[in-house]
Protein backbone atom coordinates (compact mmCIF):
# COMPACT_ATOMS: atom_id res chain seq x y z
CA UNK A 1 0.00 0.00 0.00
CA UNK A 2 1.30 3.40 -1.08
CA UNK A 3 1.42 5.72 1.58
CA UNK A 4 2.39 9.35 0.29
CA UNK A 5 1.82 9.46 -4.00
CA UNK A 6 3.99 12.24 -5.33
CA UNK A 7 2.93 13.61 -8.50
CA UNK A 8 4.42 15.98 -10.48
CA UNK A 9 6.10 18.13 -8.21
CA UNK A 10 8.10 20.67 -9.58
CA UNK A 11 10.37 23.52 -6.99
CA UNK A 12 12.64 25.97 -7.78
CA UNK A 13 14.33 28.18 -4.89
CA UNK A 14 14.52 31.97 -6.07
CA UNK A 15 18.48 31.84 -6.41
CA UNK A 16 18.01 28.65 -8.50
CA UNK A 17 19.82 26.53 -6.42
CA UNK A 18 18.83 22.85 -5.51
CA UNK A 19 15.30 22.27 -7.59
CA UNK A 20 13.06 19.71 -7.95
CA UNK A 21 11.89 18.78 -11.36
CA UNK A 22 9.01 16.41 -12.12
CA UNK A 23 8.88 14.06 -9.42
CA UNK A 24 6.60 11.47 -9.73
CA UNK A 25 6.84 8.51 -6.92
CA UNK A 26 4.96 6.27 -4.91
CA UNK A 27 6.30 5.86 -1.39
CA UNK A 28 4.26 2.36 0.19
CA UNK A 29 3.98 2.25 3.78
CA UNK A 30 5.87 0.00 6.32
CA UNK A 31 8.42 0.05 4.79
CA UNK A 32 12.57 1.83 4.71
CA UNK A 33 12.34 4.35 1.09
CA UNK A 34 15.62 5.48 0.50
CA UNK A 35 16.21 8.72 -1.30
CA UNK A 36 20.30 8.55 -2.52
CA UNK A 37 22.25 10.46 -4.69
CA UNK A 38 25.36 13.40 -4.84
CA UNK A 39 24.62 16.28 -3.19
CA UNK A 40 22.69 19.23 -4.50
CA UNK A 41 20.17 16.35 -6.37
CA UNK A 42 17.26 17.45 -4.19
CA UNK A 43 16.61 15.02 -1.47
CA UNK A 44 16.54 17.25 0.91
CA UNK A 45 14.40 19.49 -0.38
CA UNK A 46 11.74 17.03 -1.06
CA UNK A 47 12.19 15.53 2.51
CA UNK A 48 11.34 19.56 3.79
CA UNK A 49 8.22 18.71 1.29
CA UNK A 50 6.65 16.07 3.10
CA UNK A 51 6.15 17.91 6.43
CA UNK A 52 5.70 21.58 4.50
CA UNK A 53 8.80 22.69 6.62
CA UNK A 54 9.80 23.82 3.24
CA UNK A 55 7.19 26.97 4.15
CA UNK A 56 9.90 28.19 6.50
CA UNK A 57 12.70 28.77 3.61
CA UNK A 58 12.58 31.10 0.80
CA UNK A 59 10.60 29.16 -2.23
CA UNK A 60 9.89 30.54 -5.76
CA UNK A 61 7.27 27.97 -6.98
CA UNK A 62 6.00 24.58 -5.86
CA UNK A 63 3.45 22.99 -7.91
CA UNK A 64 2.19 19.55 -8.30
CA UNK A 65 0.15 16.98 -5.52
CA UNK A 66 1.48 15.49 -3.00
CA UNK A 67 -0.69 12.38 -1.39
CA UNK A 68 -0.74 11.45 2.37
CA UNK A 69 -3.33 8.77 2.51
CA UNK A 70 -4.99 10.23 -0.70
CA UNK A 71 -5.18 13.80 0.74
CA UNK A 72 -3.13 16.62 -0.78
CA UNK A 73 -0.99 17.89 1.96
CA UNK A 74 0.32 21.10 -0.44
CA UNK A 75 -2.93 22.20 -0.84
CA UNK A 76 -2.96 25.72 1.47
CA UNK A 77 -5.63 24.39 3.62
CA UNK A 78 -4.11 21.77 5.08
CA UNK A 79 -3.67 22.00 8.69
CA UNK A 80 0.28 21.75 8.61
CA UNK A 81 0.88 22.06 12.34
CA UNK A 82 -1.57 18.43 12.58
CA UNK A 83 0.57 17.51 9.25
CA UNK A 84 4.08 17.93 11.27
CA UNK A 85 2.89 15.94 13.65
CA UNK A 86 2.17 12.75 11.51
CA UNK A 87 5.31 13.19 9.51
CA UNK A 88 7.83 14.16 12.05
CA UNK A 89 11.58 14.33 10.87
CA UNK A 90 14.86 14.37 12.49
CA UNK A 91 18.11 16.09 10.69
CA UNK A 92 21.72 15.58 10.10
CA UNK A 93 23.17 17.26 13.49
CA UNK A 94 21.46 16.15 16.39
CA UNK A 95 20.14 19.23 17.81
CA UNK A 96 18.76 18.72 21.01
CA UNK A 97 16.57 21.44 23.18
CA UNK A 98 17.92 23.65 25.79
CA UNK A 99 16.05 21.01 28.21
CA UNK A 100 16.52 17.67 30.69
CA UNK A 101 15.91 14.47 28.08
CA UNK A 102 12.50 14.22 29.30
CA UNK A 103 11.47 17.32 28.67
CA UNK A 104 12.77 17.19 25.28
CA UNK A 105 10.46 13.70 24.98
CA UNK A 106 7.44 15.51 25.97
CA UNK A 107 8.10 18.95 24.22
CA UNK A 108 5.76 17.89 21.00
CA UNK A 109 3.05 16.63 23.18
CA UNK A 110 2.88 19.84 25.32
CA UNK A 111 3.04 21.64 22.17
CA UNK A 112 -0.69 19.73 21.25
CA UNK A 113 -1.47 20.81 25.31
CA UNK A 114 -1.01 17.19 26.13
CA UNK A 115 -0.56 17.66 30.24
CA UNK A 116 -1.35 14.57 31.89
CA UNK A 117 1.50 13.39 33.95
CA UNK A 118 0.90 9.51 33.07
CA UNK A 119 0.34 9.91 29.49
CA UNK A 120 3.56 12.05 29.17
CA UNK A 121 5.51 9.78 31.28
CA UNK A 122 4.31 6.57 29.04
CA UNK A 123 5.62 8.68 26.14
CA UNK A 124 8.85 9.04 27.52
CA UNK A 125 9.33 5.59 28.16
CA UNK A 126 7.58 4.03 24.90
CA UNK A 127 9.52 6.24 22.97
CA UNK A 128 13.02 5.55 24.43
CA UNK A 129 11.93 2.00 24.13
CA UNK A 130 11.79 2.04 20.24
CA UNK A 131 14.94 4.57 20.16
CA UNK A 132 16.97 1.60 21.48
CA UNK A 133 17.96 4.74 24.54
CA UNK A 134 16.07 3.41 27.02
CA UNK A 135 18.41 1.09 29.19
CA UNK A 136 21.17 4.04 28.50
CA UNK A 137 19.01 7.06 29.89
CA UNK A 138 16.03 5.65 32.28
CA UNK A 139 17.99 6.58 35.16
CA UNK A 140 18.81 10.06 34.33
CA UNK A 141 16.13 11.21 32.46
CA UNK A 142 15.86 14.51 34.35
CA UNK A 143 19.80 15.10 32.91
CA UNK A 144 20.31 17.74 30.37
CA UNK A 145 19.68 16.76 26.96
CA UNK A 146 22.47 18.09 25.92
CA UNK A 147 24.88 15.71 28.92
CA UNK A 148 24.19 13.00 26.17
CA UNK A 149 27.15 11.63 23.86
CA UNK A 150 26.64 12.40 20.03
CA UNK A 151 25.47 8.86 19.29
CA UNK A 152 22.37 9.70 22.09
CA UNK A 153 21.42 12.94 21.41
CA UNK A 154 20.65 11.69 17.96
CA UNK A 155 18.51 8.66 18.91
CA UNK A 156 17.38 11.39 21.69
CA UNK A 157 15.83 13.05 18.75
CA UNK A 158 14.40 9.84 16.87
CA UNK A 159 12.68 9.08 19.94
CA UNK A 160 11.59 12.49 20.83
CA UNK A 161 10.00 12.31 17.01
CA UNK A 162 8.34 8.93 17.71
CA UNK A 163 6.53 10.03 21.08
CA UNK A 164 4.33 12.49 18.72
CA UNK A 165 3.03 9.34 16.85
CA UNK A 166 3.46 10.00 13.94
CA UNK A 167 2.70 7.92 10.58
CA UNK A 168 5.57 8.74 8.39
CA UNK A 169 9.06 9.59 10.16
CA UNK A 170 11.83 11.37 7.29
CA UNK A 171 15.50 10.97 8.40
CA UNK A 172 17.99 13.27 6.71
CA UNK A 173 21.36 11.80 6.70
CA UNK A 174 20.84 11.27 10.16
CA UNK A 175 23.98 9.24 11.15
CA UNK A 176 26.27 11.57 9.31
CA UNK A 177 27.88 12.83 12.61
CA UNK A 178 27.80 9.10 14.16
CA UNK A 179 30.41 6.69 14.61
CA UNK A 180 29.56 3.36 13.42
CA UNK A 181 28.70 1.83 16.72
CA UNK A 182 26.29 4.35 17.00
CA UNK A 183 25.23 4.50 13.17
CA UNK A 184 24.53 0.40 13.99
CA UNK A 185 22.08 1.18 16.80
CA UNK A 186 20.32 4.03 14.18
CA UNK A 187 20.22 1.49 11.38
CA UNK A 188 18.81 -1.72 13.64
CA UNK A 189 16.48 0.80 15.60
CA UNK A 190 15.11 1.93 12.05
CA UNK A 191 14.37 -2.09 10.78
CA UNK A 192 12.27 -2.08 14.14
CA UNK A 193 10.52 0.89 13.58
CA UNK A 194 9.56 0.59 9.85
CA UNK A 195 6.95 -2.31 11.06
CA UNK A 196 4.68 0.12 12.42
CA UNK A 197 5.77 3.45 10.73
CA UNK A 198 6.68 4.81 6.94
CA UNK A 199 10.19 5.38 6.77
CA UNK A 200 12.15 7.82 4.68
CA UNK A 201 15.75 7.86 4.86
CA UNK A 202 18.48 9.92 3.22
CA UNK A 203 21.35 7.96 3.45
CA UNK A 204 24.83 9.52 4.46
CA UNK A 205 26.19 7.01 1.95
CA UNK A 206 25.95 4.43 -0.80
CA UNK A 207 26.55 1.21 1.54
CA UNK A 208 23.88 2.69 4.32
CA UNK A 209 21.70 3.37 1.21
CA UNK A 210 22.06 -0.12 0.23
CA UNK A 211 22.24 -1.46 3.75
CA UNK A 212 19.17 -0.14 4.90
CA UNK A 213 16.49 0.25 1.47
CA UNK A 214 13.39 -1.91 1.01
CA UNK A 215 12.93 0.56 -1.79
CA UNK A 216 15.55 2.80 -3.00
CA UNK A 217 15.48 5.73 -5.59
CA UNK A 218 18.40 8.10 -7.31
CA UNK A 219 18.24 11.39 -7.70
CA UNK A 220 20.70 13.64 -9.43
CA UNK A 221 20.45 17.35 -10.40
CA UNK A 222 16.66 17.74 -8.94
CA UNK A 223 15.44 14.55 -11.09
CA UNK A 224 14.31 11.13 -10.34
CA UNK A 225 16.65 8.95 -12.18
CA UNK A 226 15.73 5.49 -11.13
CA UNK A 227 13.02 3.71 -8.33
CA UNK A 228 13.22 0.11 -7.71
CA UNK A 229 13.25 -2.59 -4.99
CA UNK A 230 16.10 -2.15 -2.65
CA UNK A 231 18.15 -5.25 -3.40
CA UNK A 232 17.29 -4.97 -7.27
CA UNK A 233 18.60 -1.95 -7.66
CA UNK A 234 21.81 -1.91 -6.04
CA UNK A 235 22.29 -5.11 -8.03
CA UNK A 236 21.02 -4.40 -11.08
CA UNK A 237 20.88 -0.57 -11.83
CA UNK A 238 18.67 0.34 -14.99
CA UNK A 239 20.24 3.07 -16.31
CA UNK A 240 23.80 4.29 -16.87
CA UNK A 241 24.00 7.00 -14.05
CA UNK A 242 22.82 5.27 -10.90
CA UNK A 243 25.15 2.18 -11.75
CA UNK A 244 27.95 4.88 -12.36
CA UNK A 245 27.33 6.59 -8.91
CA UNK A 246 26.74 3.28 -7.16
CA UNK A 247 30.51 1.88 -8.38
CA UNK A 248 31.59 5.12 -7.13
CA UNK A 249 32.25 6.26 -10.65
CA UNK A 250 31.23 10.30 -9.22
CA UNK A 251 29.67 11.54 -6.05
CA UNK B 1 73.55 42.17 10.47
CA UNK B 2 70.86 39.81 10.10
CA UNK B 3 70.69 38.85 13.70
CA UNK B 4 70.16 42.49 14.46
CA UNK B 5 67.50 43.03 12.18
CA UNK B 6 65.52 40.18 14.23
CA UNK B 7 66.38 41.96 17.30
CA UNK B 8 65.55 45.59 16.27
CA UNK B 9 61.93 43.59 14.98
CA UNK B 10 61.65 41.88 18.26
CA UNK B 11 61.96 45.24 19.80
CA UNK B 12 59.45 47.38 17.86
CA UNK B 13 57.13 44.55 19.10
CA UNK B 14 57.80 45.07 22.61
CA UNK B 15 57.81 48.73 22.47
CA UNK B 16 54.24 48.50 20.59
CA UNK B 17 52.80 46.25 23.48
CA UNK B 18 53.89 48.35 25.97
CA UNK B 19 52.78 51.29 24.82
CA UNK B 20 48.91 49.89 23.88
CA UNK B 21 49.13 48.24 27.13
CA UNK B 22 49.80 51.41 29.01
CA UNK B 23 47.23 53.43 27.00
CA UNK B 24 44.54 50.67 28.14
CA UNK B 25 46.00 51.22 31.70
CA UNK B 26 45.16 55.33 31.68
CA UNK B 27 41.80 54.68 30.41
CA UNK B 28 40.84 53.17 33.70
CA UNK B 29 42.85 55.87 35.86
CA UNK B 30 39.92 58.75 35.79
CA UNK B 31 37.25 56.01 36.05
CA UNK B 32 39.21 55.19 39.31
CA UNK B 33 39.89 58.43 40.03
CA UNK B 34 36.09 59.92 40.06
CA UNK B 35 35.21 56.61 42.08
CA UNK B 36 37.75 57.73 44.45
CA UNK B 37 37.15 61.64 44.45
CA UNK B 38 33.36 60.96 45.10
CA UNK B 39 34.13 57.95 47.79
CA UNK B 40 36.32 59.90 49.96
CA UNK B 41 34.15 63.45 49.38
CA UNK B 42 30.74 61.75 49.90
CA UNK B 43 30.74 58.75 52.18
CA UNK B 44 31.66 61.06 55.09
CA UNK B 45 27.62 62.43 54.47
CA UNK B 46 26.29 58.60 54.44
CA UNK B 47 23.99 58.27 57.35
CA UNK B 48 20.46 56.68 57.81
CA UNK B 49 19.14 60.02 58.54
CA UNK B 50 20.71 61.30 54.64
CA UNK B 51 19.18 58.81 52.42
CA UNK B 52 15.80 58.29 54.99
CA UNK B 53 14.93 61.48 56.20
CA UNK B 54 13.10 64.62 53.90
CA UNK B 55 15.86 67.71 53.17
CA UNK B 56 15.57 70.73 55.62
CA UNK B 57 16.97 74.26 56.51
CA UNK B 58 16.40 74.75 52.51
CA UNK B 59 17.97 71.17 51.32
CA UNK B 60 21.40 72.46 53.37
CA UNK B 61 20.62 69.64 56.31
CA UNK B 62 18.55 66.83 56.38
CA UNK B 63 18.12 64.02 54.31
CA UNK B 64 17.45 63.40 50.76
CA UNK B 65 14.61 60.18 50.67
CA UNK B 66 12.31 62.15 48.20
CA UNK B 67 15.07 62.33 45.60
CA UNK B 68 16.00 58.65 45.93
CA UNK B 69 12.29 57.50 46.44
CA UNK B 70 11.60 60.16 42.95
CA UNK B 71 14.29 58.34 40.85
CA UNK B 72 13.18 54.71 41.99
CA UNK B 73 9.50 55.73 40.96
CA UNK B 74 10.85 57.32 37.46
CA UNK B 75 13.02 54.05 36.67
CA UNK B 76 9.70 51.48 37.80
CA UNK B 77 7.62 53.91 35.42
CA UNK B 78 10.10 53.53 32.91
CA UNK B 79 10.15 50.25 32.97
CA UNK B 80 6.56 49.24 33.05
CA UNK B 81 6.30 51.12 29.33
CA UNK B 82 9.59 50.44 27.61
CA UNK B 83 9.63 47.14 28.90
CA UNK B 84 6.31 45.29 27.21
CA UNK B 85 6.61 47.25 23.81
CA UNK B 86 10.54 46.97 23.78
CA UNK B 87 9.97 43.29 24.06
CA UNK B 88 7.52 43.02 21.64
CA UNK B 89 9.28 45.08 19.39
CA UNK B 90 12.37 42.78 19.47
CA UNK B 91 10.17 39.96 19.43
CA UNK B 92 8.26 41.28 15.86
CA UNK B 93 11.77 42.70 14.68
CA UNK B 94 13.82 39.23 15.36
CA UNK B 95 11.22 36.32 14.67
CA UNK B 96 8.64 37.86 12.68
CA UNK B 97 9.74 40.42 10.35
CA UNK B 98 10.68 39.59 6.86
CA UNK B 99 13.61 41.68 5.76
CA UNK B 100 11.95 44.47 3.22
CA UNK B 101 12.09 48.14 3.36
CA UNK B 102 9.20 48.50 6.13
CA UNK B 103 11.82 46.50 8.75
CA UNK B 104 14.69 48.44 6.99
CA UNK B 105 12.73 51.50 7.93
CA UNK B 106 11.90 50.49 11.59
CA UNK B 107 15.48 49.92 12.18
CA UNK B 108 16.69 53.24 10.54
CA UNK B 109 14.49 54.95 13.19
CA UNK B 110 15.45 52.94 15.70
CA UNK B 111 19.18 53.86 15.22
CA UNK B 112 18.40 57.73 14.88
CA UNK B 113 16.39 57.54 17.87
CA UNK B 114 19.37 56.32 20.36
CA UNK B 115 21.28 59.14 18.58
CA UNK B 116 18.84 62.12 19.48
CA UNK B 117 20.13 64.48 22.23
CA UNK B 118 18.18 63.77 25.22
CA UNK B 119 17.50 67.10 25.87
CA UNK B 120 15.28 66.73 22.78
CA UNK B 121 13.64 64.02 24.52
CA UNK B 122 13.05 66.21 26.88
CA UNK B 123 11.47 68.84 25.08
CA UNK B 124 9.52 66.60 23.01
CA UNK B 125 8.13 65.23 26.12
CA UNK B 126 6.94 68.51 26.96
CA UNK B 127 5.23 69.02 24.27
CA UNK B 128 3.39 65.77 23.86
CA UNK B 129 2.81 64.56 27.67
CA UNK B 130 2.93 67.62 29.44
CA UNK B 131 1.08 70.34 27.11
CA UNK B 132 -0.78 68.05 24.48
CA UNK B 133 -2.03 65.08 26.78
CA UNK B 134 -2.29 67.46 29.62
CA UNK B 135 -0.51 64.78 32.01
CA UNK B 136 1.46 67.31 33.61
CA UNK B 137 4.62 67.68 35.27
CA UNK B 138 4.68 64.72 36.48
CA UNK B 139 6.17 61.03 37.42
CA UNK B 140 3.85 60.04 33.98
CA UNK B 141 5.13 62.58 31.68
CA UNK B 142 8.88 61.82 32.55
CA UNK B 143 8.89 57.79 32.78
CA UNK B 144 6.75 58.08 29.13
CA UNK B 145 9.60 60.75 28.00
CA UNK B 146 12.16 58.40 29.93
CA UNK B 147 10.42 55.24 27.86
CA UNK B 148 11.15 56.55 24.56
CA UNK B 149 14.58 57.63 25.08
CA UNK B 150 15.32 53.79 26.52
CA UNK B 151 13.13 52.11 23.82
CA UNK B 152 15.81 51.79 21.11
CA UNK B 153 18.49 50.71 23.85
CA UNK B 154 16.15 48.04 25.09
CA UNK B 155 15.14 46.89 21.33
CA UNK B 156 18.46 46.69 20.26
CA UNK B 157 19.71 44.21 23.26
CA UNK B 158 16.59 42.12 23.13
CA UNK B 159 16.53 41.84 19.18
CA UNK B 160 20.55 40.78 19.70
CA UNK B 161 19.67 38.19 22.40
CA UNK B 162 16.65 36.57 20.38
CA UNK B 163 18.57 36.12 17.15
CA UNK B 164 21.66 34.49 18.86
CA UNK B 165 19.05 31.52 19.96
CA UNK B 166 20.72 28.63 17.40
CA UNK B 167 18.00 28.93 14.36
CA UNK B 168 18.28 24.39 14.71
CA UNK B 169 16.01 25.08 17.94
CA UNK B 170 13.17 27.05 16.34
CA UNK B 171 13.41 24.15 13.05
CA UNK B 172 13.26 21.84 15.12
CA UNK B 173 10.30 23.02 16.97
CA UNK B 174 8.25 23.83 14.28
CA UNK B 175 8.83 20.26 12.70
CA UNK B 176 7.24 18.88 16.29
CA UNK B 177 4.17 20.51 15.46
CA UNK B 178 4.86 23.46 17.30
CA UNK B 179 3.64 27.01 16.30
CA UNK B 180 5.56 29.87 15.87
CA UNK B 181 4.10 31.83 18.67
CA UNK B 182 4.62 28.06 20.67
CA UNK B 183 8.04 28.17 19.65
CA UNK B 184 8.82 31.73 20.45
CA UNK B 185 7.37 30.99 24.28
CA UNK B 186 8.57 28.03 25.24
CA UNK B 187 12.32 27.83 23.02
CA UNK B 188 12.91 31.63 22.13
CA UNK B 189 12.21 33.97 24.89
CA UNK B 190 13.23 31.49 28.25
CA UNK B 191 16.75 31.04 25.96
CA UNK B 192 16.68 34.97 25.08
CA UNK B 193 16.10 35.79 28.49
CA UNK B 194 19.14 36.58 30.23
CA UNK B 195 20.23 38.79 27.75
CA UNK B 196 17.28 40.65 27.09
CA UNK B 197 17.15 41.26 30.85
CA UNK B 198 20.78 42.51 30.59
CA UNK B 199 19.78 45.06 27.75
CA UNK B 200 16.58 46.12 30.00
CA UNK B 201 18.11 47.12 32.49
CA UNK B 202 21.30 48.75 31.35
CA UNK B 203 18.21 51.01 29.02
CA UNK B 204 16.91 51.47 32.55
CA UNK B 205 20.34 52.28 34.36
CA UNK B 206 20.74 55.31 31.42
CA UNK B 207 17.53 56.33 32.48
CA UNK B 208 17.55 56.75 35.80
CA UNK B 209 20.87 58.99 35.32
CA UNK B 210 19.50 61.23 32.95
CA UNK B 211 18.60 64.82 33.66
CA UNK B 212 17.53 66.70 30.63
CA UNK B 213 14.64 64.69 29.90
CA UNK B 214 12.76 65.10 32.95
CA UNK B 215 13.52 68.25 33.70
CA UNK B 216 10.61 69.76 31.68
CA UNK B 217 8.49 66.79 32.29
CA UNK B 218 8.26 66.17 36.22
CA UNK B 219 11.47 66.82 38.11
CA UNK B 220 10.93 69.12 40.58
CA UNK B 221 12.78 71.59 42.31
CA UNK B 222 11.77 70.89 46.21
CA UNK B 223 8.75 69.02 47.74
CA UNK B 224 7.67 69.44 51.40
CA UNK B 225 6.39 65.56 50.69
CA UNK B 226 6.71 62.44 48.88
CA UNK B 227 4.86 62.12 45.53
CA UNK B 228 1.28 60.57 45.64
CA UNK B 229 0.23 59.34 42.66
CA UNK B 230 1.94 59.60 39.43
CA UNK B 231 0.31 62.66 38.28
CA UNK B 232 2.52 64.07 41.14
CA UNK B 233 5.95 65.67 39.87
CA UNK B 234 8.96 64.14 41.95
CA UNK B 235 12.84 65.01 42.88
CA UNK B 236 14.69 63.04 41.72
CA UNK B 237 18.58 62.43 41.95
CA UNK B 238 20.10 63.81 38.85
CA UNK B 239 18.50 66.80 39.15
CA UNK B 240 18.71 66.84 42.72
CA UNK B 241 22.01 66.86 42.34
CA UNK B 242 22.10 69.74 39.53
CA UNK B 243 19.88 72.02 41.91
CA UNK B 244 22.07 71.35 45.30
CA UNK B 245 25.63 72.07 43.05
CA UNK B 246 24.39 75.33 40.92
CA UNK B 247 20.94 76.78 42.59
CA UNK B 248 21.26 77.03 46.51
CA UNK B 249 23.81 78.88 47.99
CA UNK B 250 26.17 77.59 51.17
CA UNK B 251 25.46 74.44 50.28
CA UNK B 252 27.58 72.16 52.27
CA UNK B 253 29.37 70.05 50.25
CA UNK B 254 29.19 66.78 51.73
CA UNK B 255 25.87 66.92 50.74
CA UNK B 256 26.65 67.34 46.94
CA UNK B 257 29.32 64.42 47.16
CA UNK B 258 26.87 62.36 49.04
CA UNK B 259 24.19 62.84 46.48
CA UNK B 260 26.82 61.93 43.76
CA UNK B 261 27.76 58.79 45.52
CA UNK B 262 24.06 57.58 46.42
CA UNK B 263 23.60 58.22 42.42
CA UNK B 264 26.56 56.49 40.94
CA UNK B 265 25.72 53.30 43.81
CA UNK B 266 21.90 53.29 42.50
CA UNK B 267 23.18 53.18 38.72
CA UNK B 268 26.46 50.92 39.32
CA UNK B 269 24.04 48.41 41.32
CA UNK B 270 21.72 48.26 38.33
CA UNK B 271 24.81 47.52 36.29
CA UNK B 272 25.70 45.06 38.56
CA UNK B 273 22.98 42.97 38.72
CA UNK B 274 22.70 42.85 35.10
CA UNK B 275 26.45 41.55 34.90
CA UNK B 276 26.07 39.02 37.37
CA UNK B 277 22.61 37.77 35.53
CA UNK B 278 24.75 37.55 32.19
CA UNK B 279 27.73 35.53 33.94
CA UNK B 280 25.10 32.88 35.53
CA UNK B 281 23.12 32.88 32.28
CA UNK B 282 26.50 32.11 30.13
CA UNK B 283 27.49 29.09 32.45
CA UNK B 284 24.39 27.55 32.37
CA UNK B 285 23.82 27.95 28.61
CA UNK B 286 23.56 24.47 26.58
CA UNK B 287 24.63 25.73 23.29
Amino acid sequence: MDKIVIEHLNLTYPSGTESLKEINLAIPANAITVLFGPAGGGKSSLLRCLNRLNDLTDIQTLTGRILLDGENILDPKTDVIDLRRRVGMVFARPVVLPMSIRQNLTYGLELANEKRRSKLDQAVERSLKLAALWDEVKDRLDDPGIALSGGQQQRLCLARVLANQPEVILLDEPTSGLDPISTGKVETALQELKKAYTIILVPHSVQQAARTADYAVFFLQGELVEAGQGGELFTHPQKKQTEDYIEGRFG
Amino acid sequence: MKRRLVFDRFMVQRLGISLITLVAFLTVIPIIAVFAYIIGKGAPAISWNFLAAMPSDGMRAGGILPAIVGTFYLTLGTAIFSVPLGIAAAIYLAEYARENWLTRLIRIAIINLAGIPSVVYGLFGLGLFVLFLKFGTSILAASLTLSIMTLPVIISAAEEALRSVPQAFRTVSVSLGGTRWQTIRKIILPQALPGIITGVILGLERAAGETAPILFTGAAFFLPRLPQSPLDATMALPYHLFVISTQVPGMPIQIQYGTALVLIVFVLGMNLIATVIRSRARAKRQW
